[in-house]
């Protein structure tokens, strides 16, 4: 991939497009779209080679603030569309923007498939556990027991962990974020988009009208130090106002302890973003939730494969020529 | 050198031979090296294989046999025939199952070592039909096929002993070569190239095989005489073979290249499309890059997403996947993109007949989407027309910046005919434009339309100022900004629909073959041209005021069809549905027209199309 670097100086305000915001005041997508913007004016890439790409719902409205290519799609098939263009242009920052209804219900089969196969497609989960354009009914990552418009005595179904998913499917790079926490959003976009190949990034949004509150205990100014631990690679895994609480193993499991009473710093467990057994039993945890880049690794993409194999194949054979293609097989001549 | 045929050898303008037998027996390269020594003998053909729906139905059942059947003729072949006059039939299940079509009198190969209790009552023969007398009205020769095949092959040193009796449907080859006076030689050369490096002992056993049948024919004395066929004065040129399947691969393949385009071919594996992905996926060194998607949805959405781009995109489904596309088909019909959707029609609804050929997806193809969604359907009319539809299809698609629909069927798809090579530069290239500058000053408009053809601008991302969202939701004219306002809907609809009927302007007038008025019309569409064409000439033969009107597009319409229709008293619609071309036009020229339907899964027979335009035309 040849990227070129953007000799104009771009800001966050050339990123935004001439079309007013509709969504919902205090809707957690405002912040979300707001740290897009910024970041990709940090990227150095021009903005004709960005492209964003979404299905339906509230966050799927995206790609029209964005001032780059951008393309609305159809319900869930956003990871396949984009598969779509950046195959037939691998140069493009290719950047898909989904809900939880969106990739993990109605399109959770192309989530899986754009995951295994690691083209370089960014996609950001915009997870509010509720569908918020319908008018709130649950969604795949509702919790068992939530009350809503189609589950009025309460949800009755198992949700689904978008980090267990997405790892399972051979995702490369699997993070999660919060709306509110900015700079952590842009230093995992960041991080997202300097991974070459399929990068998930999970975002916990807030849905003021349907679901309001949702992931309070993790966003709370006073208690998300009590309830979420960020991911740094090589960093023991430490949380707490003070930093007092970490995390260690046991019999198999994570478990929280305060420092200095239960264990000391050395019993903690280091972050290492290549362990897919880490990134599994990180997913695992809903208290302290963990924030950051679970799982890293790298392998080549899809669209390198294909260009690779393309060439390759040019090489063995020639470039195609259609004349010896319509003569390929039997032939015979009438004089 | 050769002895020549015991009786007279009268002059056959057209034979149909049916080659038959237990899935296992070869018969499908059996009828394909038999169609290679007819053309290479100037002989015009039409073939039709008949594959088992299950990939591996029981050894000697009725499920289990694989057949192909073949016209040769020395005159215009356009089917591949109603009956055959020669069938070879290697076990019970094959005759059982091949009987039905035989006409009396028709000539039947036998290979009588397979007839043993056990083939006989797996195919349900309560008697042996050899010696119960129930194929009296046929002319029967019994071969002992796997014994002299036997024979034949046991001095070929180092041959497995599972390759011998794999032989013998070359020995059933070389015979009916022998009856047809037809030369050996291509299929000797054939062997030598696939087997002759890979495994010389099974090339010299093919061989044998061979030639052991073909001089059995010389001096057995079985036949009454010889089928001499004339040649055929074809155009000249250089000549293959080509299927449907194998006419719309390389279509699409050029039609990228006449752009200078990268072909995106988009697919899930469905029979009977999936060929088409076969013939696509080793043309990597051609800017072929096939994706084999997670289901029929993601297939057609990077499609989408592909022709957003600027690729060349097109995918190839059947029924069932058509309805998985129908949404994705949807977006482009709205985001105004141009590909290329093949749909190679089946027996339905549901999964229904997946082997089998049908018409019956016209009204999806047209309608089966929510909403005003107009686009093109072409359907080409035999396999070497498929080539040149699939081209036709992309210069339309981009044209009008539309997905276009291009149906085949399943027949169309494994039938073959000569195709007379073109030369590639004579295939006019197909003019595509990406803006590279603002269209409306400072502004780029997406939705701006060249005022001609209607289309907006294809313009990709990767190009500098012009920047731009398209998506599903109904815009605003030409900045293409989401708009829910009454009349920005309703122009835009109208404008959609618009600039697919501006392409009856470019696309060519239906040819009438035949009288320019008269008694009776015969509109048909898509494979069912062979046996419509074929019918509507014996007809003309007998002097009936008859012409044939074949729709190679659908929508929209050659633009001459209306005043067409008028010019005879009476209009028959033959197709392989219940009437969905008949109702189509019923509906948009309000003429009667009487339906000729046949929904079995199979094509039509000549006979078939020809009883019912003598009956319309002299009441017979
Ligand atoms: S419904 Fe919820 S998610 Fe949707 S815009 Fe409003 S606040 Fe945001």
């Amino acid at each position: 991939m040849t990227l070129t670097v953007n000799p104009k100086v771009l800001t966050k305000k050339d990123f935004a497009s001439d079309q007013t915001v509709r969504w919902c005041p205090g809707c957690g997508d405002y912040a979300i779209l707001s740290t897009v913007q910024k970041v990709f004016a940090q990227l150095g890439l021009p903005r004709e080679k960005f492209v964003v790409v979404s299905g339906i719902g509230c966050s799927s409205r995206f790609p029209y603030y964005m001032n780059t290519y951008g393309f609305h799609t159809i319900h869930g098939r956003a990871p396949a569309v984009a598969t779509g263009i950046k195959l037939a242009n691998p140069d493009l920052s290719v950047w898909v923007v989904t809900g939880d209804g969106d990739a993990l219900s109605i399109g959770g089969n192309h989530l899986i498939h754009a995951a295994r196969r690691n083209a370089d497609i960014k996609v950001l989960l915009f997870n509010n556990a509720i569908y918020g354009l319908t008018k709130g009914q649950l969604s795949p990552t509702s919790p068992r027991g939530m009350k809503t418009k189609s589950s009025p005595y309460g949800s009755v179904e198992r949700p689904v962990n978008p980090i267990h998913l997405t790892l399972g499917a051979g995702a490369t790079f699997v993070a999660r974020t919060v709306d509110v926490f900015q700079s952590h959003m842009a230093e995992t976009l960041e991080a997202a988009y300097r991974h070459k190949g399929f990068a998930f990034v999970e975002i916990l949004q807030n849905c003021v009208i349907f679901n309001h509150g949702m992931w309070f205990p993790y966003t709370e100014r006073d208690r998300r130090h009590d309830h979420v631990v960020y991911l740094e690679p090589g960093k023991p895994l430490r949380f707490g106002k003070a930093q007092e609480k970490g995390l260690v193993m046991k019999d198999g499991k994570m478990e929280t302890v305060i420092l200095g009473e239960d264990a000391a710093e050395e019993d903690l467990v280091v972050h290492d973003p290549s362990s897919p057994a880490l990134a599994f039993m990180l997913g695992q945890l809903r208290d302290p939730l963990p924030v950051g880049v679970f799982y890293q690794v790298e392998q080549p993409t899809y669209e390198e494969w294909m260009y690779r194999q393309m060439e390759d194949v040019k090489r063995q054979k020639g470039k195609g020529d259609l004349k010896a293609l319509y003569h390929a097989g039997d032939t015979w001549v009438v004089e | 050198m050769e002895k020549e045929a015991p009786l007279e050898a009268p002059v056959w303008q057209r034979v149909v031979v049916r080659f038959a037998g237990d899935s296992g027996d070869g018969m499908q390269l059996t009828g394909n090296q038999f169609s290679l020594a007819s053309v290479l003998a100037h002989r015009d053909i039409s073939t039709l294989p008949e594959f088992p729906a299950e990939i591996r139905a029981p050894a000697g059942t009725l499920g289990g046999v694989s057949a192909f059947q073949i016209q040769v003729g020395g005159q215009d072949v356009l089917t591949p025939g109603d009956q055959p006059d020669v069938l070879v039939a290697m076990n019970p299940a094959s005759l059982k199952v091949s009987l039905p079509e035989l006409p009396r009198g028709a000539l039947i190969i036998v290979n009588t070592d397979a007839f043993t209790p056990a083939n006989l009552k797996k195919a349900g023969y309560t008697t042996n039909p050899l010696e119960d007398g129930s194929l009296r009205d046929y002319q029967v020769i019994p071969v002992p096929i796997t014994r002299l095949n036997r024979e034949a092959v046991k001095d070929v040193e180092g041959l497995d002993k599972k390759f011998i009796d794999r032989s013998k449907n070359f020995f059933a080859l070389g015979l009916v070569y022998w009856l047809f006076d037809l030369k050996p030689d291509p299929t000797l050369a054939w062997i030598d190239r696939k087997f002759g490096k890979r495994n010389p002992a099974v090339a010299e056993a093919n061989k044998r095989a061979l030639m052991a049948g073909y001089n059995y024919g010389i001096t057995a004395e079985l036949f009454q005489h010889r089928y001499r066929i004339p040649s055929v004065d074809f155009p000249p040129g250089t000549y293959r073979r080509i299927t449907g399947n194998e006419a719309l691969a390389m279509g699409l393949v050029t039609a990228a290249q006449k752009a200078g385009k990268m072909l995106f071919y988009g697919a899930y594996p469905i029979t009977p499309a999936s060929d088409i992905l076969h013939h696509l996926a080793p043309l990597r060194h051609y800017d072929v890059l096939t994706f084999q998607a997670e289901d029929e949805i993601a297939a057609m959405a990077a499609a989408v997403g592909a022709a957003f781009a600027g690729a060349f995109a097109a995918v190839g489904t059947s029924g069932p996947g058509m309805l998985l596309k129908a949404e994705a088909l949807n977006l482009a019909v709205m985001a105004e993109l141009p590909l290329v959707v093949i749909d190679v029609q089946r027996g339905g609804p549901s999964t229904g007949l997946p082997t089998k050929v049908e018409q019956a997806d016209l009204l999806m193809a047209l309608f089966g989407r929510n909403g005003e969604s107009p686009l093109v359907v072409v359907a080409p009319s035999t396999p070497a027309d498929a080539f040149d539809m699939a081209i036709e299809a992309f210069r339309l698609a981009v044209r009008a910046m539309t997905p276009v629909v291009l149906l085949s069927d399943g027949f169309l798809a494994n039938s073959s005919e000569p195709w007379r090579i073109p030369d590639p530069e004579d295939i006019p290239p197909i003019p595509v434009r990406h803006p590279s500058v603002r269209n409306n000053g400072g502004r780029f408009l997406p939705y701006k339309r060249d005022p001609e053809t209607l289309a907006r601008p294809w313009a990709i991302p990767g190009t500098p100022g012009l920047e731009h969202r398209i998506g599903g939701l109904e815009k605003e004219p030409e900045t293409g900004n989401v708009s829910y306002d009454p009349q920005h809907h309703q122009r835009m609809v109208k404008e959609r629909a618009e600039k697919i009927e501006r392409l009856a302007g470019v696309i060519p007038e239906a040819e009438v073959f035949g009288p320019e008025e008269g008694d009776l019309l015969v509109v048909g569409w898509g494979s069912t041209f062979g046996a419509i064409r074929e019918a509507v000439r014996q007809a003309q033969d007998q002097g009936l005021s008859v012409a044939h009107m074949h729709l190679r597009y659908l929508n929209p319409m050659p633009r001459n069809v209306g005043q067409v229709l008028k010019r005879y008293k009476h209009v028959l619609v033959p197709e392989l549905n219940m009437g969905q071309l008949a109702w189509l036009l019923q509906a948009r020229y309000l003429v009667p027209v009487e339906k000729l339907n046949k929904v079995q899964g199979r094509p039509f027979k000549t006979v078939e199309i020809l009883k019912a335009i003598e009956q319309m035309v002299d009441g017979r």
